[in-house]
């Protein structure tokens, strides 16, 4: 959001990123964005993938008048801020229109800087402001909830209609409001594993593992899938237990102080360590971390800033690290007897299976994946090595889901009409699971196949990819895993056996070896 | 056609707007400052107005009683679809106004197999549409550039062409019926689902290219064809532009038509090249991009060999012939990163459509050369030289106010040159409000006289899109 499209710092905005602006001083923030602003050309072909236009048919809902309304409310043609800031709120930062564009108009760009300037002109809400700067920022906190909710969880889990697995989403509960959630662990992952260094194999990289929330708190499993795939293929893992949010969400709602002092902690976890590459489960933490930290950049200085430009070209979801930096062998693995392999929901329905017998599984593209990183055919090509699963690419596959974060708690109506479709694609295709790569997806195609009673898993790529190499990932339970603590030093003290001319680090920005280091 | 941001907005009664909400529900009226500046314009680069109100019906019944709801209230009409066009179209009126939205008609009605046409709403997106079809095993022609996005009502309101047009012609080839809701909002009814048709007057003739200006669509009858079931695309490079388009009159001489037959001068072939780097020929002076199709593969081939030859007698340099699907789309990804590369370049793209008689395409093509130089513009040229409808896209900057008179003063200068080739001001973009005043350069005085009083006839209060088309 700076660099080529304005000035590092937006007019009307001090060098304080929490400092409250004026109506004018808005104005100006805006004005400055004007070179950005005027270069779309109103073609409205970024209606064609809007998923909120889609589900509204609004006009200001889509990229063009969102435009429109920042230019007018710039110009002094707008007067009432709160609208046009309620308008830009009606929004996912999915970037499907940015990929449409024909006038490269950067949006997600345009749309975060303005949803700053709005912040700062309208001031951050009470219960945002609670979660913002009390839940994200402190991880012991975070997974205390977390347990206390699924504590909860347990007389609504009861209560529910049917037992779970039957007629609903293996593993999902309705809540009220006829939501659909995942059961709630007990406990999140890294608050009970501690940090976990793993040392690589011979010539191969290390990762500094970055859960996300969702993951570490939301479904641990999945970080450990992540670990016992990454231990499999022998790469070293980094993971610092006090890693806190991206600081997606916070940027979202335009609390750039939040998301700065979030980002500036997750900097500090990650000094000193020694990695080749930063790699994540969570689509959106990753597209966070490779776009909007960086974009960031001017904000820094220092050591977090050598860090922050050291991760450059680095961070990779956890598919694209598998198929292009650990090379995994994808070659179809050779098929089980018919019907083995396949989950317990699967044997519930019978018409669910591909030609082969094998349970059929089905992939969504996380906006923030396929969008934002350019990933697609990596999760693809998981999933169609898979001995146990049958792949069949559902229609629409890269339209968004409609969860959107922070969206999917503010315009919940808009967010349900939006899965809707998505919903309609995934069960047109038949399948006994769909695979992502993003947790917001999976609770936003949880709580949309829930509600429509549909026996299909959601399910994360590495989870499946685990299973399908056979490896126990549920025992590297709450800290007791054998094996995933044999480097407990690294942390302290930097580790130089993978860096070095063999150490297959790609990036080309002259960076040999290790990241982090000397910071 | 001054970019000036004139919003000024004329505020309705709040009994009416009560009325409205009665009538269409709370989520179908739109009153909010935020929303209506939303609506204050369209693709097209000219002066914004904002509506009083914008009405969304979901249903035909709907519709017409919003078209009477606000033709009583003396409210001036737009229809808007996708709000894509390139003439202001669709751009509100100055008085107290409503823009009726027609996006949530979207229904496909009836698809006729046996009779080939079908029934549709006139918010159905043009492209959903020719999917639906091909889904069927049918075919759609009409292919404007916006397809994705534009509205079958929109494209019959501004008789939109496309791609396609050399031989399976426009939007107004493929209207079979309308029906619409007149000022007094009753609903008429002409035109047929048969092939032949000649009773009462041709209104659907008079619809066509109305641009909102005579009654709002509420269905529209449209005739399907047989999809070809073969096809060969090639793109032939020359040294001038001379050459190019001396093959596009060859070609046409020769009783070939073409598909497509799609023309990209020098400037354009820079552009895409440097944005997408798909391989093209950055010295040559212009390229064709040509496909032919049909029934038969052989016949086809035959056709594709013969066009072939006529390139490479009328002074191409090389001529691709795409092997395969793959190598077609490579071919085609020129055109379509054509707008997208040209539009990157600076802020503001203004797409002219001036069109003349193909054997003039080499005169238009050197007279939109020499204008921009004369005005020191930025104008690459693309387009469907088959149809000899050129589309000079100038960038500039809209912000630019003395730039932009440079601008405005060019465009003059093509709608002169067309008009002296024999040409016509706009072959698909529509009049609207960035064309109405060129209109009597190209129309006699009795020809815009009869013009005013069927308007007049059928709008008797002017409330219809005032300010489009005829004014
Ligand atoms: C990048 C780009 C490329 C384009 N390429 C082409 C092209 O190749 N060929 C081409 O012909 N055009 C092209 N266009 C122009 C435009 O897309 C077409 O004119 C299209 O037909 C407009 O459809 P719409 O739904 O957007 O109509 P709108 O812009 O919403 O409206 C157009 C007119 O139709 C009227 N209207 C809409 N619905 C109704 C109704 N139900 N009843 C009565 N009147 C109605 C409106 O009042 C207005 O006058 C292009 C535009 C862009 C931005
Ligand atoms: S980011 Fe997504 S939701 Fe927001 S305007 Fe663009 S396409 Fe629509
Ligand atoms: S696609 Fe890009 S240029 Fe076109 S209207 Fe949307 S934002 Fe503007
Ligand atoms: S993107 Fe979402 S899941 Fe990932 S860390 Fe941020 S908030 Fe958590």
């Amino acid at each position: 959001m700076t660099g080529a499209h304005g000035p590092a710092f937006p007019a009307g905005l001090s060098k304080d990123p929490g400092a409250r602006i004026t109506l004018s001083g808005l104005r100006d923030g805006l004005k400055a964005m004007d070179d950005v602003l005027v270069s779309c050309m109103r073609c409205g072909f970024c209606q064609s993938v809007c998923p909120v236009y889609g589900a509204t048919l609004r006009e200001a809902d889509v990229a063009r008048g969102k435009l429109a309304l920042l230019e007018d409310l710039g110009k002094g043609l707008a007067n009432d801020a709160g609208q046009v800031s309620d308008r830009l709120g009606r929004c996912l930062l999915c970037g499907s229109c940015e990929k449409e564009c024909p006038s490269g108009v950067r949006l997600i760009d345009v749309f975060v800087r303005a949803r700053a300037l709005a912040c700062a002109y309208q001031g951050l809400g009470p219960v945002k402001r609670l979660i913002f700067r009390l839940l994200l920022p402190n991880p012991r906190l975070f997974s205390f909830l977390t347990d206390v909710l699924g504590i909860f969880q347990r007389p609504f889990l009861r209560g529910a209609k049917g037992p779970p697995g039957v007629g609903a989403v293996p593993g999902v509960i309705p809540i009220a409001g006829g939501r659909h959630v995942p059961k709630l662990p007990f406990g999140g992952f890294s608050e009970r594993a501690g940090p976990i260094s793993l040392k690589p194999g011979k010539g191969r990289p290390t990762a500094a593992l970055f859960p996300g929330c969702a993951p570490d708190k939301v479904f641990p499993d999945l970080t450990r899938a992540t670990l016992a795939v990454l231990k499999h293929h022998g790469a070293g893992v980094f993971m610092p237990r006090g890693l806190v949010c991206c600081g997606l969400p916070l940027l979202c709602s335009g609390d750039r102080e939040g998301f700065l002092s979030l980002v500036r902690e997750n900097l500090r976890q990650l000094r000193g360590a020694r990695f080749d590459w930063l790699v994540t489960p969570c689509a959106s933490c990753a597209s966070a971390i490779a776009g909007q930290w960086r974009r960031h950049r001017e904000w820094f200085s220092g050591a977090d800033l050598k860090l922050l430009d050291g991760l450059s070209g680095r961070v990779v979801d956890l598919t694209a690290f598998l198929v292009n930096i650990l090379k995994a062998d994808l070659s179809p693995r050779e098929r089980p007897p018919q019907g083995a392999g396949s989950l317990d929901a699967n044997d519930a329905s019978g018409a669910k299976e591909g030609p082969e017998g094998l349970p059929r599984v089905t992939y969504h593209d996380p906006c923030h994946l396929s969008k934002s990183m350019g990933v697609s055919e990596e999760p693809r090509r998981i999933l169609e090595s898979l001995s146990g699963w049958e792949y069949v690419e559902m229609p629409e596959a890269d339209r968004c889901c409609g969860n959107g974060g922070t969206f999917n708690l503010s315009h919940y109506d808009i967010s349900l009409k939006i899965g809707e479709r998505k919903r309609d694609n995934i069960v047109s295709v038949s399948p006994s699971a769909v695979a992502t790569t993003c947790p917001a997806c999976m609770l936003q195609l949880m709580d949309q196949l829930g509600r429509k009673g549909d026996l299909v898993e959601v399910r994360h790529v590495a989870e499946l990819y685990a299973e399908d190499l056979g490896l126990d990932y549920k025992a590297l339970a709450r800290g007791e895993a054998p094996g995933i603590h044999d480097e407990p030093d690294t942390h302290a003290e930097p580790d130089d056996t993978h860096a070095g001319p063999d150490s297959k680090t790609p990036g080309g920005d002259g960076q040999k070896g290790a990241l982090g280091a000397g910071a | 056609m001054t970019p000036a941001p004139a919003a000024s907005r004329m505020t309705i009664p709040k009994t009416l707007l009560r009325d409205f909400r009665k009538l269409l529900g709370e989520d179908s009226v739109l009153s909010e400052e935020a929303d209506l500046l939303s609506y204050a314009f369209d693709s097209a680069v000219v002066g914004q107005s904002v509506p009083s109100v914008v009405l969304a019906p979901a249903t035909e019944g709907l519709l017409g009683r919003t078209v009477k709801a606000c033709y009583d209230a003396g409210l001036q009409i737009t229809a808007r679809g996708a709000g894509t066009n390139l003439s202001g179209a669709a751009v509100p009126g100055a008085g107290p106004s409503a823009v009726i939205l027609t996006n949530r008609l979207n229904r496909i009605l009836e698809v006729n197999e046996a009779d080939l046409y079908a029934v549709v709403e006139p918010g159905v997106v043009t492209a959903d549409f020719a999917k639906a079809m091909e889904a069927k095993g049918l075919f759609y022609p009409p292919d404007p550039g916006s397809q994705q996005v534009s509205t079958l009502g929109g494209n019959v309101a501004l008789n939109a062409g496309g791609l396609r047009g050399l031989k399976y012609g426009v939007t107004k080839d493929y209207l079979m019926g309308v029906e619409f809701f007149d000022w007094g909002g009753e609903l008429v009814k002409s035109g047929s689902r048969t092939v032949k048709w000649v009773t009462g007057y041709n209104l659907p003739g008079l619809m066509l290219a109305s641009e909102g200006t005579l009654g709002i669509f509420s269905k529209l009858i449209l005739k399907l064809v047989p999809p070809p079931k073969a096809s060969v695309a090639m793109l032939a490079s020359y040294p001038s532009v001379g050459a190019a388009s001396q093959t596009v009159a060859a070609i046409i001489a020769a009783h070939v038509l073409p598909s497509t037959l799609e023309f990209l001068d020098r400037k354009c072939l820079q552009v895409v090249e440097a944005n997408a780097r798909i391989g093209l020929p950055t010295d040559a002076g212009a390229i064709l991009l040509i496909e032919t199709d049909g029934g038969h593969a052989e016949g086809v081939k035959e056709e594709a060999e013969l066009v072939r030859s006529i390139c490479l007698k009328n002074g191409a340099g090389s001529v691709r012939v795409a092997k395969d699907a793959a190598e077609r789309d490579a071919l085609w990804a020129a055109r379509r990163n054509t707008l997208p590369s040209l539009a990157r370049l600076r802020p503001t793209t203004v797409l002219e459509d001036a069109t003349v008689p193909r054997s003039k395409v080499p005169e238009m093509v050197a007279a939109v050369e020499r204008l921009a130089k004369e005005h020191g513009l930025e104008v690459g040229t693309f387009g469907h030289a088959g149809d000899g409808n050129l589309h000079p896209t100038i960038l500039c900057d809209r912000r630019d106010r003395e730039g932009f008179k440079k601008v405005e003063a060019m465009v003059d200068g093509i709608f002169t040159e067309a008009l002296a080739l024999g040409g016509t001001l706009s072959g698909e973009h529509g009049i609207g409000i960035a064309k109405a005043k060129w209109l009597s350069r190209e129309e006699n005085a009795a020809t815009i006289g009869l013009s005013k009083a069927i308007r007049k006839a059928l709008d008797p209060r002017q409330l219809f899109n005032p300010g489009k088309k005829v004014v």
